[in-house]
């Protein structure tokens, strides 16, 4: 194999990260820089009587103010949708309320100070006079009769109705079914908490009327197209947008948010640059937040445990608007999911998306498989238990089977490639299963309550091909680009329209481009975040980035090898069919005479002199690729957690946890087991502690860090990771995404084994977050009332 | 993250403290300033002036002598975490007090003026019986531990005083303490305290001393468990069945929020002090 | 008001309101901005720096609280061009994703190490209680804490 490729490098950003030097948005400083705070809020909807901005705008040190009115005024457009499936209603989504506000947080004024200390006492001096309305918060009963309707346009507050499968076939299936399980489950809010906060910086320069925008975003490409094609309307060959490093994501910095409207925009109309960083508190009551969705879920199957049909309906909560993909992730990133790695033969699901007066939800880290994970390894959870069945047994009973790939499930996906049963036997023999399944009988034989949880994942990840997604409602295509620039002196830049927030791509990327071209990484600059560096870009979100980017620069290399075997064939006077180019040692030589060859730095500067290169070759080392990938990948895992509950408090600790991923092949192990593990954290943070909560009323309830509880180190044992490839046949590196699946399985892995500990009392099921009151409350109930 | 404006007096002394805060009554005093500061981030609070009182000397004394251990009000959270002079109780909350960065600048005598329902000193001071010396310009005084604490975030403390020292006996002989916390999972703040101190003498409870908090509006003792077990032989049957007197003592204004509603840490009141006087008998023997 | 600190082994002289949090002297006045902000409740950790000696939260700070001290941050923690056998760990062991609280949790475990060598995993997992990541899941950034403990002379 390659010199890089497979093997744990350690990564080449770490040395500004570890010494204080990243390049985040809010670090940056400009000449005449000012200092935006907003407005935002404190009702959950609210009538705008008036605004009075007087007393702000007289502070000293306040450059300005502005409403909602003046950005509409000032030619500022709503901030569009851009996932829109068949008869979505959508209602307008302005940078800044106008006439009314609907939700804790939404934006009705932005000061422009001196000084952000300036700008957030003005903050206190602006008058806003509400009308509060009744607010309307879960995300079934804002569907129902009489509930307050958060937009006009959106009668009933459902925005969209989506559904695939045949119902009919559904029910007909689960009426002859031995056995159904049935449940009502939660799948509750959470908030992504990327530890570096949202931050915008922009400068107008008034003479070339150009625009640059600094943003924390996943994708600053789109974030250009979306400026300049909807809300700004500056062309786009004006506009640059720059995405430096960003201090993680998680799927929250995906989106089109208000703030990156409202800077560059007061940056021009004061003629100074603007910079707006959002504190923690303005995160959780702005930043999309995740899941939030009421589900009713049925699943068939017979008496020996052969899964026969599957029925989903679920209500997702949308938010206050639309968000840029809200509409995709509980539609066509949930339901294609509910098959599973099973072969079901058939399975319907509908979601309803409802409009509330709660902050807009989004994709966040899973976005919809994690959704869909839960729904059916519950179900199956619970089946195990009605049946009497060893959990990994009912799933290898129903497990699509190696040589039945690609397989085609009833939920549209075509999966590519996978070995299920491999990756359990792994996870069993990791977990040493059979021996934790003796402890917990010795523990209960002991009255202790510990429980051992499995689940069996699938995630569809680096989307494509661009036809179909866009045919599903989405308004993007998912390729993506590799540009390899090679110059004269074998130095190379690698542009990737990937994003890397965490990541690890200028090191990944760096070790692909080392194989593919067989030069020392060292020799290698990845370059990404930049609009008016890069040919373009679509970003990294979907787990898509070496699928998807990672092809698009193995393509790239491709063209570059050829260039250089053409050129190293007419320099040595051989025909280009008799060259070899080693990628060990990135030379070219003449098949059967290794002496007869050309060095990658040789060519390259050769090229430069252009004296001596076949007829008609243009004098460059330039190639450029798009990679729109024929399928998606389809990771898979088999995850095992060991939990104990306390029985007089309910507290759970989480003693043990195995997590066995096929991701396909693998770039960087050590990277790669940072995101699995990583992801299984975030997974237990929504099983155990994570909830965005609102009251009745629509108040945001977990609005800082002291209510909104973060997974913290003391939280975890080792996590305990282990993986089985089977190539992705998807794209030329054989990857799957590593990014997702560690969340997608991790917090319905802990779920069982909570359930599982708690069996022998007879307890079913709990909604997430699994408190300790909740459980005592279970283990209360079941033992009659008492303590 | 952007606190309000205000003016700032720097005392050097506590006599000097005390002529600024004479002089500027409603002055907010702050030592380490790490209950002050979080709610000026937010701007819940917006205290006109602060008097700090962080660097002065005389509130940073720490004796042991005889039995009695003085801490002096500006001693942080992490010396007392990390001393062995302190009875095992105060030392061990110390040491669950936020996070090792906020004991490095939190102060007992901030904290306990602070009187926050969910912080853990106040209810280990109240089942050690600590007597907390204030000064102000008219001289000083004297407070028990269970008078200091009057309500939510209100003290005994009146305008122009502060907090000196605060005192208490060290465990002695055949005698344990120690406290037990249901944390907030997010906060890490108590929802539910219990702190315990016992002696033991010929496998007998000879003296018992039971506080609770974080549940309710003040740190408060818990009489009916201390008469429940003295004179009763320390077995875990009579621990558990004591513990569970603590409902006696809790009253009507136990609280609640979305990590833990009233009932449930009612409940838990029970299983803490259970846990805390268990830890404590340990000790004391 | 006028603050004096020496920080990073150099002494500065500023005059700043009162309110000013001491990570917005380092980051705004100073210019070092390698110290982060993460939230407003004093839970994240990512402002963490060394005041005296010790770990401190520059965001529940004041700069003049913080006058005459002596203050080390991110910028200042290797010697030279040679890392901190922390700032080392963290590179070898994968310790960071995203870096942004990589700055605050250095400095703190740092502290963890200095001050308990020996210093066990559930110490350490206890010990970085105020530190909040979200991306690596913390089990590498024990890893690191535990290697560095090793090169700094301690380790179990």
């Amino acid at each position: 194999m390659g010199n890089y490729v497979g093997k744990s490098m350690k990564r080449v950003e770490d040395p500004r990260f570890i010494q204080g030097q990243g390049k985040y948005v809010a670090n940056l400083k400009i000449y005449g820089m000012t200092h935006a705070a907003i407005k935002r809020s404190p009702y959950p909807h609210a009538k705008i009587n008036s605004i009075n901005t007087a007393a702000a705008e007289a502070l000293e040190g306040v450059i300005a103010v502005f409403t909602g009115k003046d950005l509409v005024e000032g030619g500022v457009n709503p901030i569009p949708c851009g996932f829109t499936p068949p008869d979505i209603k959508l209602p307008p989504h302005h940078a800044l309320a106008i006439d009314r506000v609907r939700h804790v947080g939404d934006g009705v004024a932005v000061v422009i100070a001196e000084t952000a200390y300036i700008a957030h006492d003005a903050l206190d001096l602006i008058e806003v006079d509400y009308e509060p309305l009744p607010a309307v918060v879960d995300a079934k009963a804002a569907a129902q009769a009489g509930a307050p309707q958060v937009h006009d346009e959106v009668p009933n507050n459902v925005s969209f109705t989506w559904a695939i499968g045949d119902e009919a076939a559904v029910n007909a299936a689960l009426a002859a079914a031995d056995h159904v399980v049935e449940l009502d489950l939660i799948n509750q809010r959470l908030i992504p908490n990327a530890m570096e906060p949202r931050a915008a910086v922009a400068q107008w320069d008034s003479a070339m009327e150009q625009m640059t925008v600094w943003t924390s975003s996943q994708n600053p490409h789109t974030i250009r197209l979306l400026l300049s094609a909807f809300t700004l309307g500056i062309p786009e060959h004006k506009l640059r947008v720059i995405s430096p490093d960003v201090g993680g994501g998680f799927g929250s910095k995906i989106f089109h948010y208000a703030e990156e409207v409202i800077v560059p925009w007061a940056a021009r109309k004061i003629g100074r640059p603007v910079k707006w960083v959002a504190t923690r508190s303005e995160s959780h009551s702005t930043d999309a937040h995740g899941r939030d969705h009421v589900t009713h879920c049925k699943l068939g199957m017979s008496k020996d445990g052969i899964f026969q049909a599957l029925h989903i309906e679920n209500y997702a909560n949308m938010g206050a608007y639309l968000s840029l993909f809200a509409p995709m992730i509980p539609t066509a990133l949930y339901h294609t999911l509910m098959a599973g790695l099973y072969k079901t033969p058939v399975i319907y699901g509908v979601t309803y998306g409802t409009m509330t007066n709660t902050t807009p939800v989004d994709a966040y880290r899973g976005a919809g498989r994690p959704e869909a994970s839960y729904v059916l390894e519950r179900l199956i959870d619970i089946a195990s238990r009605d049946l009497n069945m060893d959990p990994i047994e009912l799933r290898r009973k129903n497990f699509i089977q190696p040589d039945e790939f690609p397989y085609q499930t009833p939920v549209a996906l075509l999966y590519d490639s996978g070995n299920y049963d491999a990756v359990f036997d792994k996870a069993v023999e990791m977990a040493d299963y059979s021996a934790m399944r003796a402890e917990q009988a010795t523990a209960r034989a002991d009255g202790r309550l510990v429980g051992v949880g499995v689940s069996g994942c699938i995630e569809a990840s680096g989307a494509g091909p661009s036809a179909v997604v866009v045919s599903l409602g989405a308004a993007i295509g998912l390729y993506e680009s590799g540009a390899i620039r090679v110059h004269p002196t074998g130095k190379v830049t690698v542009l990737t329209g990937a994003h890397s927030h965490g990541q690890g791509h200028e090191t990944s990327l760096a070790q692909i481009v080392g194989d593919e071209l067989g030069i020392p990484v060292s020799d290698i600059e990845v370059i990404h975040g930049d609009t008016e560096r890069l040919p373009y870009g679509v970003g990294t979100y979907a787990s898509r980035s070496m699928a998807v980017g990672g092809g698009a620069l193995v393509m790239s290399a491709q063209k570059i090898r050829d260039k250089i075997t053409r050129i190293a064939a007419h320099q040595l006077e051989a025909a280009v069919e008799d060259m070899v180019y080693d990628r060990a040692t990135g030379t070219v030589h003449v098949k059967g005479a290794p002496d007869k060859s050309k060095a990658f730095g040789e060519i390259a500067f050769a090229v430069t002199l252009a004296n001596n290169l076949p007829a008609g070759m243009e004098p460059a080392l330039e190639e450029t690729s798009y990679f729109d990938p024929p399928n998606f990948t389809f990771p898979n895992s088999a995850h095992i957690a060991k939990v104990e509950v306390d029985k007089d408090s309910g507290e759970v600790t989480l003693l043990d946890y195995v997590a066995v991923d096929d991701v396909g092949n693998i770039i960087n192990p050590l990277l790669v087991e940072g995101q699995i593990v990583g992801g299984v954290a975030q997974g237990v943070g929504q099983a155990l502690w994570e909830h965005g909560a609102y009251d009745a009323n629509g108040q945001l309830l977990s609005g800082t860090f002291m209510d909104y509880a973060m997974p913290r180190a003391d939280g975890f044992p080792n996590i305990r990771v282990g993986r089985t490839v089977t190539p992705s046949p998807s794209n030329p590196l054989g990857v799957k995404g590593a990014g997702e699946m560690g969340t997608i399985a991790g917090t319905v892995t802990v779920v069982n084994a909570v359930m599982d500990a708690l069996a022998p009392l007879g307890v079913r099921h709990l909604d997430m977050p699994l408190t300790a009151e909740k459980i005592k409350a279970a283990i209360a109930a079941a033992n009659g009332g008492g303590n | 993250m952007y606190p309000p404006k205000f003016d700032y007096l720097r005392a050097d002394s506590a006599a000097n403290a005390l002529e600024l805060l004479a002089a500027n009554p409603d002055a907010k005093v702050m030592a380490g300033g790490h209950s002050l500061i979080p709610a000026m981030n937010l701007r819940l609070a917006d205290p006109g002036t602060i008097i700090d009182i962080g660097r002065v000397a005389d509130f940073k004394d720490f004796s042991a002598n005889g039995g009695i251990v003085g801490i002096g009000s500006g001693i942080t959270h992490a010396m007392i975490a990390a001393s062995s002079d302190v009875p095992a109780a105060l030392s061990e909350a110390a040491g669950l007090i936020g996070d090792p960065q906020v004991r490095n600048r939190g102060t007992i005598g901030g904290n306990i003026a602070h009187a926050d329902p969910a912080s853990d000193l106040p209810t280990v001071l109240v089942a050690l019986g600590a007597a907390i010396s204030t000064v102000s310009s008219s001289g000083s005084r004297m407070i028990q531990a269970g008078d200091f604490f009057v309500d939510l975030f209100e003290t005994a403390l009146m305008d122009g005083e502060l907090v000196a020292e605060i005192t208490m006996d060290q465990d002695g002989a055949n005698t344990g303490s120690a406290y037990a916390k249901l944390s907030n999972p997010a906060s890490r703040y108590a929802m539910v305290g219990a702190a315990a101190r016992v002696t033991v003498e010929g496998g007998v409870f000879t003296a018992v001393s039971v506080a609770v908090g974080g549940l309710t509006p003040k740190a408060q003792a818990a009489p009916s468990v201390n008469a429940a077990l003295v004179g009763k032989a320390a077995t875990a049957d009579n621990i558990a069945a004591a513990a569970a007197a603590v409902q006696n003592d809790l009253g009507d204004d136990v609280m609640g929020d979305i990590h833990a509603s009233a009932d449930y840490r009612r409940q838990m009141a029970t299983v803490f002090v259970k846990r805390a006087l268990t830890k404590a008998t340990e000790r004391a023997g | 008001m006028k603050v004096s600190m020496t920080v990073n082994g150099k002494t500065y002289n500023r005059d700043v309101e009162p309110r000013m949090l001491l990570v917005h002297f380092l980051r705004d006045e100073l210019g070092m901005t390698g110290t982060n902000i993460g939230c407003d409740t004093s839970q994240c950790g990512a402002c963490t720096i060394h005041m005296n000696g010790m770990a401190v939260k520059s965001c529940t700070t004041l700069a003049v609280q913080a006058d005459g001290a002596t203050i080390t941050t991110i910028e200042g923690l290797a010697n030279g061009s040679e890392l901190h056998p922390m700032q080392q760990a963290f590179w070898e062991n994968h310790g960071l994703q995203c870096g942004y609280c990589t700055p605050g949790m250095i400095m703190a475990a740092t502290k963890l190490v200095e001050n308990n060598p020996n210093i066990t995993e559930a110490e350490i997992r206890h010990g970085l209680e105020g530190n909040i990541c979200r991306c690596t899941g913390y089990e590498n950034i024990v890893r690191s804490v535990k290697a560095a403990a090793a090169q700094m002379g301690g380790g179990d």
